[in-house]
């Protein structure tokens, strides 16, 4: 304790040097609780949207079905089991038959990705409900993303090429009935939405589909034609990017961390130079080497104890205002295919906060502790007579 | 008695003069139409250089090639320009599709959904030179009519088809009456929608045949002006090897 109090007197006798540091390692404090919290929030933000709008509490895919080659969708549709069909009609999975098309806006083909979905559903966000006034031309709805890559408005009609089981080619006109805002690309991006029904008339895969999403009530059903996959799953890859963000955005703040730390290590390398008198009366009276290496070691690291209090000074209201306002995302950034809003709530975790606390402690009494060593070498008689050694 | 005789034999002239007169001229039907292309088009092999003219939104591309080829079934294919293309080559045997690209010395074989891929870039996938059918294997024809396209008199034929794994559930061509070379051909989706037409043009007598030595091929949905394909050199009935089409002369 007494140490501790040494030290603290001696750090804030250093003046404006002591404060220089502990204001930049109190900036490296914020920034890894920023950027850490921004991550955690995306990655929050986008698990919720995608489960909301895209995978439900699973799905079921046709065992040929392969979301990472569009190609492969010829052949990826099979007539939805007797059970699964009973599911469906009351609302516990809802089956989404895909295939290849193409559209028209202006002159322009456009390669997509047709799909029907039952226009009752409930399972997902989707507003599925403008698929069900069936006039003469086909309604359709698609995502903000598609209507922007095609200039197409709602009310606009566009002419869809297909071709059925038998790669027949069919071609159409479809009537835009709605333009959906959403933050998950894989349901929006090159993607049009038809009912259900037209689809499978249109292709003649009748009573088929490709995928199932499944809702909380869903029955297992065992069928060798059907794969079920978790939500774990279908979340792993967009949590291995997301984790891969958290990486790369660490080398600013580990940047930020280390010019602090270099600059405790300079001041400590500096201490021990020019208070050589200093250890030497230590030593005169009575404190072992061992004790004069932990008072500086001490020194050194209350620097973060210090940013640690300073930060919070300035980053307690910034984190609140920001989890009261979200962080506004630059527009374009969800064109990289991840879901993402225009503004993410930041999610501070007691983790995190123990974490990046424990972590900068931990990194400023070691870089303390390294020049420190030097006062175990000393030789008393000649510190006190301030010789340089 | 004679005199009965003598205008029995009248009204028997009268008959067949008047049967004569207004016989209906035979005209063909939509098959002997087809037959008639057909026979006129196909040869037992042919060797062709063309150039393909991919005309595109900012800039068109040519790519010049030679093909070998013995009826619908074998066709190889080398690709001479650009730099960027040269080496490629293709080959047909069997309903089957080998390509070999000389940057990754490779030989892979398009199938499945891979034939319904365009064919460097063009309006024309790999799948339109897959098909070995004949026309009349694959639909019915009807002569519909006769129209005059570049001064020349054409049937006018409409083809329905009549099995299901085909890309077009109709056609129409225009037939040149006396050469029996098509002008001009359209492809149908199943809902009556025009999807393609192609215009054959510069027809050309080549030995004892009529060819058409410019064809243009066009998405009609979509603005532009297609793909072209010119034939520079044309030669019936060669002499070609048969190691001409197997796998090995893909890497030569």
């Amino acid at each position: 304790m007494l140490s501790f109090k040494i030290a603290v007197k001696n750090l804030i006798g250093a003046g404006l040097k002591t404060w220089l540091n502990v204001f930049v390692l109190s900036l490296s404090f914020v920034m890894i609780i920023f950027y850490n919290s921004m991550i955690d929030g995306w990655n929050k933000q986008a698990e919720t949207d995608t489960i909301a709008w895209e995978i439900g509490q699973g799905q079921i895919w046709e065992k040929d079905y392969d979301p990472y080659d569009p190609y492969s969708l010829i052949d990826a549709h099979a007539v939805i089991p007797p059970e699964l069909k009973n599911q469906a009609t009351k609302g516990d999975v809802v089956p989404i038959l895909i295939t290849q098309a193409s559209v028209y806006p202006q002159g322009r083909m456009q390669n997509i990705l047709l799909k029907g979905i039952p226009t009752d559903q409930q399972l997902l966000d989707l507003p599925t409900a403008e698929l069900s006034d069936e006039g003469e031309t086909t309604p359709a709805i698609i995502g903000r993303r598609m209507s922007e890559a095609t200039k197409l408005k709602q009310g606009d009609r566009v002419l869809l090429r297909w071709r059925d089981k038998n790669g027949t080619f069919d071609a159409q006109e479809i009537l835009i009935t709605k333009v959906f805002e959403n933050n998950v690309p894989s349901i929006d991006a090159g993607q049009v939405w038809i009912p259900l029904a037209s689809l499978q008339e249109m292709t003649g895969m009748t009573d088929e589909a490709t995928l199932l999403v499944v809702g909380d009530d869903y029955q297992p059903v065992a069928d060798a034609n059907w794969e079920f996959k978790s939500i774990g799953f279908l979340l792993a890859d967009m949590r291995a990017i997301i984790e891969t963000k958290k990486g790369s955005a660490a080398i600013m703040y580990l940047l930020l961390l280390g010019i602090a730390l270099l600059a405790i290590f300079d001041t400590q390398v500096l201490s021990i130079f020019r208070r050589q008198k200093e250890i030497g009366t230590y030593v005169a009276l009575g404190m072992t080497r061992g004790q004069v290496v932990k008072l500086f070691t001490i020194e050194g690291g209350a620097h973060s104890l210090f940013a640690a209090a300073l930060g919070a000074l300035y980053g307690i209201p910034l984190f609140i205002y920001l989890n009261k306002v979200g962080i506004p995302m630059p527009a374009g950034t969800d064109s990289a295919g991840l879901p993402i809003s225009s503004e993410i709530i930041p999610v501070y975790g007691l983790g995190l906060v123990v974490g990046t606390i424990l972590l900068v402690v931990l990194s400023a009494t070691i870089v303390s502790y390294m020049p420190a060593r030097k006062i175990a070498r000393m030789k008393p008689t000649e510190a006190l007579k301030g010789k340089i050694q | 008695m004679k005199t009965i005789k003598h205008i029995f034999i009248l009204v028997l002239l009268f008959m067949g003069t008047t049967a004569f007169t207004y016989a209906p001229i035979t005209e063909p039907t939509g098959e002997e139409i087809i037959e008639k292309v057909d026979a006129n088009m196909s040869s037992e092999n042919r060797v062709v250089e063309s150039e393909m003219i991919i005309h595109g939104k900012r800039r068109d591309r040519t790519v010049t090639s030679k093909t070998w080829s013995v009826g619908n079934q074998q066709s190889f294919s080398e690709y001479l320009s650009p730099a960027r293309e040269a080496g490629t080559k293709m080959l047909k045997v069997e309903g089957k599709l080998w390509i070999y690209t000389p940057q990754t010395d490779r030989i892979i074989q398009i199938s499945g959904h891979m034939l319904r891929q365009s064919v460097m870039g063009s309006d024309m996938s790999y799948e339109d030179m897959m098909d070995d059918r004949t026309l009349l294997d694959v639909y019915d024809a009807n002569r519909t009519g006769e129209e005059i396209i570049d001064d020349r008199k054409c049937y006018v034929v409409e083809l329905l088809a009549k099995v299901d794994d085909i890309a077009y559930h109709s056609q129409k061509l225009w037939v040149d009456a006396e050469r029996f070379v098509p002008l001009r051909q359209e492809m149908y989706a199943k809902s009556g929608q025009l999807l393609k037409r192609m215009t054959l043009s510069n027809v050309q007598q080549i030995d004892e045949r009529w060819y058409p030595m410019t064809m243009t091929y066009k998405d009609m949905l979509k603005d532009g002006k297609g793909t072209e394909f010119r034939i520079i050199k044309l030669a019936f009935d060669q002499d070609i090897p048969p190691h001409t089409f197997t796998k090995a002369i893909l890497k030569k």
